[in-house]
């Protein structure tokens, strides 16, 4: 295609621009890296862009021996394995099981379901829900109530309902029963769209704070991402300095280099860096996956 | 030879021998249905306690009905009017300058033609989207801070300021951050959706209007906005459908739950409201009533902006 010269003056702006804005998405992890990696007390000097300037290790060492980050750490990969792995287990199962024509109901359990996709009861009915059933201050309120998703069961139905009707039949033809032939036949058939969802929805997990912080009042259960967010919002650096614990105590006091925040980036950086690692991953699928919930949602 | 095999038509069989024959189907189904009707059915009939003065020790059968007490106490109140226009105009706000951005930026990347290029600055585009809100916040205090923060050093590097803006301690700056936050952590991501459409354009369109010499902008301008035109539409609709969700997360993290009284005349919305009356005062049928006051609200936007939409052009959600 032959471009006039104003042409190709528009897309070289077009491409400066969009690498500006690049830019400024990558620009605060890049920032925050560099003061995670800078010493405290020279940070607070000011200056620090992308670049550390008295590196240093430091940070991680405090941040990576504080009991309380740790122990945060730890819940969020408990929630975020337990939690990933019963909903793929419970929302794929009923996803196939919608798949089929011939399910009784199935028309009744459709509407059931997108109906809550529209309605629902609010943070105060369903905080009393959970006070009755018991699930307030418990490690299980974080995972319990995100089993079904009717959005990701509407992937899983749309992705199983594609697979050969002969399969079924000659499977079935050879006595074949439906536990059987969706365990043993339709699931390895599907790892392209288990691995899509369940990326989702460990990063979901990963990413979550606002249950925790309203349904969870013990600190050894919250995860990383409340936790942070307490440790940022702690008044001072004192006050946050003192709450670490003992081992880290220790060192902070041996040297005076740190400020709350360069801790508060390398704790942040800690939390990020799960995420930066499945990126390329989630990326890989989020395309497909938005395409097939969006065609016959 | 390759005869297929029918089922022989007898007897229509009872529902309950169907149902019986695809017992292990329906025991796949049941575990879903038992819990969406535990987990989002019993909150939506929770709902009534917002027209009941709910006792914990009373329970909820026990606890008298009040009818629309609630509502008009939250009405009458006077924090009324400032929460009412806290949460619409940050939620306007952020419909008018981040509704069009993915737009925006889908026609630009669109204009690129290197694809390895183009395929790189999407990826980066997104990543924002899988970055939890808390750490997007702390990206917020950092780069903000009084303290060296890098945008005040930008703009002393620039010479437009002087001396550091303590930018969060500031009222007439909170919306702006607000919307600024969000449209760095969604445009990439909302884009998706806006190129998809665009890649379904026929070329030939726009090989017909090269060869009648339109330039870049009136192809983009009579060819790629009308046809993506009823994608804008329905998600404009859905938008406004939203318009009493001013979001929760943004706020919250940046005004440490909403108790940051600095900050309070400007970020005290209706969902703060809600969060700080029911889940810390523990007022739940106050704070159930004043949510389905949004939500009776925001049905009611979704309606009117669906029957505008079908007024204006030929494009609705129903």
């Amino acid at each position: 295609m032959l471009q006039s010269r104003s042409e190709k003056i528009a897309n070289y702006i077009i491409i400066g621009l969009l690498i500006m804005f690049c830019f400024t998405v990558l620009y605060p992890f890049l920032n925050i890296l560099a003061i995670s990696f800078n010493v405290g007390t020279d940070t607070q000097k000011g200056g620090i862009t992308l670049w550390p300037r008295a590196f240093t290790t430091e940070n991680y060492y405090v941040v990576l021996h504080d009991s309380r980050l740790l122990n945060s750490f730890f819940i969020s990969v408990a929630r975020t394995v337990l939690g990933t792995a019963s909903h793929i287990f419970f929302t794929a199962m009923f996803g196939y099981a919608m798949s089929k024509k011939y399910l009784l109901n199935r028309k009744f359990y459709m509407i059931f379901s997108i109906f809550t996709m529209y309605f629902s009861g609010g943070l105060i009915p369903v905080f009393l829900l959970f006070r009755d059933l018991k699930l307030i201050d418990t490690f299980w309120v974080m995972v319990i109530p995100n089993i079904i998703s009717v959005w990701d069961m509407i992937i899983f139905r749309t992705f199983f309902s594609e697979l050969p009707v002969e399969l079924e039949e000659s499977a079935k033809l050879d006595g074949c029963n439906d536990y059987l032939y969706y365990f043993k036949i339709a699931i390895p058939l599907s790892t392209p769209v288990i691995a899509a969802v369940s990326v989702f929805n460990a990063i979901y997990h990963w990413n979550s704070w606002f249950d925790a912080a309203v349904f969870i009042n013990n600190e050894k259960l919250l995860p990383i991402q409340t936790m942070l967010n307490n440790i940022i919002n702690a008044n001072t650096s004192a006050q946050m300095l003192m709450e670490m614990n003992a081992s880290a105590q220790e060192l902070i006091s041996k040297r005076q280099q740190f400020t709350s925040k360069s801790l508060v980036s390398a704790a942040m950086m800690v939390t990020t860096i799960p995420i930066i690692f499945v990126y390329p991953f989630a990326q890989k699928y989020f395309t497909k996956g938005i395409m097939v919930g969006s065609l016959k949602g | 030879m390759a005869k297929k095999i029918q089922p022989l038509k007898l007897k229509k069989d009872s529902y309950i021998m169907r149902f019986s024959r695809q017992w292990q189907l329906q025991t796949m189904v049941l575990p879903a249905i038992i819990f969406i009707f535990i987990f989002m059915y019993l909150p939506m009939w929770g709902v009534l306690i917002g027209f009941k003065d709910y006792n914990i020790y009373k329970g909820f059968a026990e606890s008298p009905w009040v009818g629309l007490k609630h509502f008009r106490y939250f009405i009458n109140l006077p924090e009324f009017p400032r929460i009412m226009k806290n949460t619409l105009g940050i939620s306007i706000a952020k419909l008018v300058f981040g509704f069009p951005a993915p737009i925006i930026l889908a026609l630009m990347l669109n204009e690129v033609m290197n694809a390895s290029l183009r395929r790189t600055i999407q990826t980066i585009s997104y990543l924002p989207h899988f970055i939890s809100w808390v750490i997007v916040a702390g990206f917020v205090f950092e780069l903000l801070s009084v303290n060296n923060g890098s945008v005040n050093l930008l703009l002393r590097w620039l010479g437009i300021i002087d001396e550091n803006i303590n930018w969060m301690s500031r009222k007439e700056y909170f919306w702006g951050i607000l919307v600024v936050v969000n449209i760095w952590k969604g445009v990439g991501f909302n884009a998706i959706i806006y190129l998809a459409a665009i890649s379904g354009i026929d070329p030939t369109l726009y090989e017909a209007a090269v060869v009648e010499g339109a330039g870049k902008l009136k192809r983009i301008i009579y060819i790629t906005l009308p046809c993506i035109s009823t994608t804008i539409i329905i998600l404009l609709i859905l938008s406004v459908g939203n318009i009493l969700n001013a979001g929760y997360d943004d706020i919250m993290l940046l005004t440490n739950m909403g108790k940051n009284g600095i900050l309070y005349d400007v970020s005290n919305t209706i969902d703060i409201h809600v969060y700080t009356w029911g889940i810390e005062k523990q007022r739940f049928s106050y704070a159930t009533a004043v949510g389905v006051f949004k939500s009776v609200l925001n049905v009611v936007m979704l309606y009117s902006a669906n029957a505008i939409s079908r007024k204006l052009s030929d494009s609705s959600l129903w």
